[in-house]
């Protein structure tokens, strides 16, 4: 992994105060940017990622030489066109990719802090990308924008932050974890925690890492990311490689096949502990109760336009949550859109091609950004 | 640009907050934030047209008017318009109620079944009339509760809903709607533009 040289980075030297209560400091966060920063500093998008993604958001991921995980929507002419807007990503606290996190290498045991490294938070998280607008020396963010996990972020960053975003865009996401969801993670985190080269979490990385329980982790959430509509259509009961069924528990249908191959390849790029530990920052997300039960107190300073999107097939985040955001936003006058976008994708469609989002999202945002320039909002 | 939204458009005072309940494309959205200073919101059931409005940078939900105006705070909105869509509501009298509620002035035109071209159809030919504004055959309308303008009229007086102005629309001609002048506007009005209050 000499790759990991490649990677941008900041250290964040004073103290960030986590949830948790223990306090980091002199830590990195990773980041990458796409396109230019013009002279006014007027035209930046942060982009958040979701649970396994990363900052390398677009074009050719330098350490996994795969593509970056919203290849469609970030890059020239694409949703978030990178020959208007400067777009920047940073891999989360608790992340894999370069920011500080269960991974990173304890120079007192040369060993990877593991589950010693604090419990974090979407608020945390967003605290410490907060950083990156010092750093590019940004008043004012045009966009914040995200799916998913990244959605979530969306919403903490508005909240904590009023008026350094014009923009938000939270897609399929929720204000409030939901137990289903807290429950999907808890079966993933109870497959890496059985695996016996978890060691408690402090396994190495190097001889040994809890590949099959992350494996099985990353092959039951992977369900939850499509529909079923969609299983049965791309699968339906096809064989693998046979004309009939073996009388075995070798993997007979392709869906079997498929979901094998997802989890074999994921552990190859994420680490275990990474994945418990944002896992949980996802359960533990409830901006609602951050605000006494009042959803609409999170962005009652708010002067952010808002555009939320959700899918018609994706029940892990369904359209009627990120309705509940909708409602709340109406509740105090906030300006917003919001549109259902009609996919059989499931969750998974904000990464997929799905040419109405793209186009909508594309759209609005360069409507938007000459609205406001014109009109001085 | 539709003489309608002109109408609409001068009955709203600059600086206001206003709601487009089924606002379409948009178009009468950007009416008003080009000639008006007014910060205006739109709610929307089509998806394709929601998509549209936000492509042009709207502020517009998707939603079912019928269901989807409970989550609007009372009088949020210094205007709530509805044009043209109140006959295709399943309970436009519950529609109207919360317009009411959410704004605190509201302007719904109707399109008039009333006009004499309908009622000589409908005399003469015996045949529900197609229209330029009701352009759709009796088996696949929208429009599930046309009403003309004098029943318009009367549902506000027997609700007790003030009636601050009411402007008759023919072609381009536009024209006050009186208690006196009522039984005869409603016979030549293509459109009838209310601006009513609780």
């Amino acid at each position: 992994m000499s790759n990991f040289d490649k990677i941008k980075s900041i250290t964040i030297k004073q103290p960030l105060k986590l949830d948790c209560g223990k306090e980091i400091s002199n830590f990195p966060l990773a980041y990458e940017t796409y396109g230019n920063l013009n002279e006014k500093k007027d035209n930046a998008i942060l982009v958040f990622h979701a649970l396994t993604g990363d900052q390398f958001a677009s074009g050719q991921n330098p350490v996994t030489n795969k593509e970056g995980w919203w290849n469609y929507a970030v890059g020239p002419g694409k949703a978030f066109d990178t020959e208007k807007f400067f777009v920047i990503c940073a891999n989360v606290i608790g992340g894999c990719m370069g920011s500080y996190g269960p991974g990173t290498i304890d120079p007192t045991t040369n060993n990877p802090i593991g589950t010693n490294f604090p419990v974090i938070t979407i608020n945390d998280m967003v605290n410490a990308q907060y950083n990156l607008l010092d750093h590019f020396k940004i008043e004012r963010l045009f966009a914040v924008a995200g799916g998913s996990m990244g959605g979530m972020q969306v919403l903490q960053f508005v909240s904590n932050f009023p008026n350094k975003a014009k923009v938000a865009l939270p897609i399929a996401c929720t204000a409030s974890h939901s137990a289903q969801n807290i429950a999907f993670n808890e079966l993933g985190r109870q497959a890496i925690m059985s695996d016996t080269n978890w060691k408690d979490g402090l396994y190495d990385g190097k001889t040994s890492n809890p590949d099959k329980g992350l494996a099985v982790a990353r092959m039951a959430a992977h369900i939850t990311y499509l529909s079923k509509k969609g299983l049965q259509e791309k699968f339906g009961r096809n064989l693998q490689e046979r004309s009939d069924l073996k009388f075995g528990f070798d993997a007979d249908f392709q869906i079997e096949s498929y979901l094998r191959y997802q989890g074999s390849v994921f552990v190859d790029r994420f680490d275990a502990n990474s994945y418990l530990y944002i896992t949980r920052a996802m359960d533990y997300f409830d901006l609602t109760k951050q605000h006494g039960g009042n959803l609409s107190q999170a962005f009652k300073d708010s002067k952010t336009k808002f555009f939320i999107i959700s899918f018609t097939s994706d029940w892990l985040y369904p359209t009627s949550e990120n309705k509940d955001i909708v409602i709340a936003l109406n509740a105090i006058g906030a300006d917003v859109g919001f549109v259902e976008i009609k996919t059989d994708k499931g969750h998974d469609s904000f990464l997929l091609d799905v040419p109405d989002f793209l186009s909508t999202i594309k759209n609005y945002l360069s409507t938007t950004y000459l609205n406001i320039n014109e009109r001085r909002i | 640009m539709k003489e309608e939204f002109k109408v609409i458009s001068k009955l709203i005072d600059e600086r206001s907050r206003v709601l487009d309940v089924g606002c379409g494309d948009g178009i009468l959205m950007e009416y008003l934030s080009k000639n008006k200073v007014v910060d205006v919101r739109g709610l929307e059931i089509s998806k394709e047209k929601v998509k549209k409005c936000l492509s042009n940078g709207l502020a517009v939900v998707e939603g079912n008017a019928e269901y989807d105006l409970k989550q609007f705070p009372d009088l949020s909105f210094d205007y709530v318009i509805l044009s043209q869509t109140l006959q295709a509501f399943m309970s436009p009298e519950n529609v109207i109620k919360d317009l009411l509620r959410v704004g605190k002035k509201v302007i719904v035109t109707i399109p008039n079944f009333g006009h004499w071209k309908i009622r000589v159809d409908l005399l003469f030919k015996g045949e529900m009339p197609i229209t330029k504004n009701l352009p759709y055959e009796w088996y696949n309308t929208p429009n599930l509760h046309m009403c003309t303008i004098q029943d318009f009229y009367n549902f506000c007086n027997n609700k007790g809903i003030n009636i601050f102005k009411t402007i008759s629309l023919n072609g381009q001609k536009t024209s006050k709607i009186t208690a006196s002048n009522l039984k005869y506007k409603n016979l030549i009005s293509e459109l009838g533009i209310f601006l009513l209050e609780k």
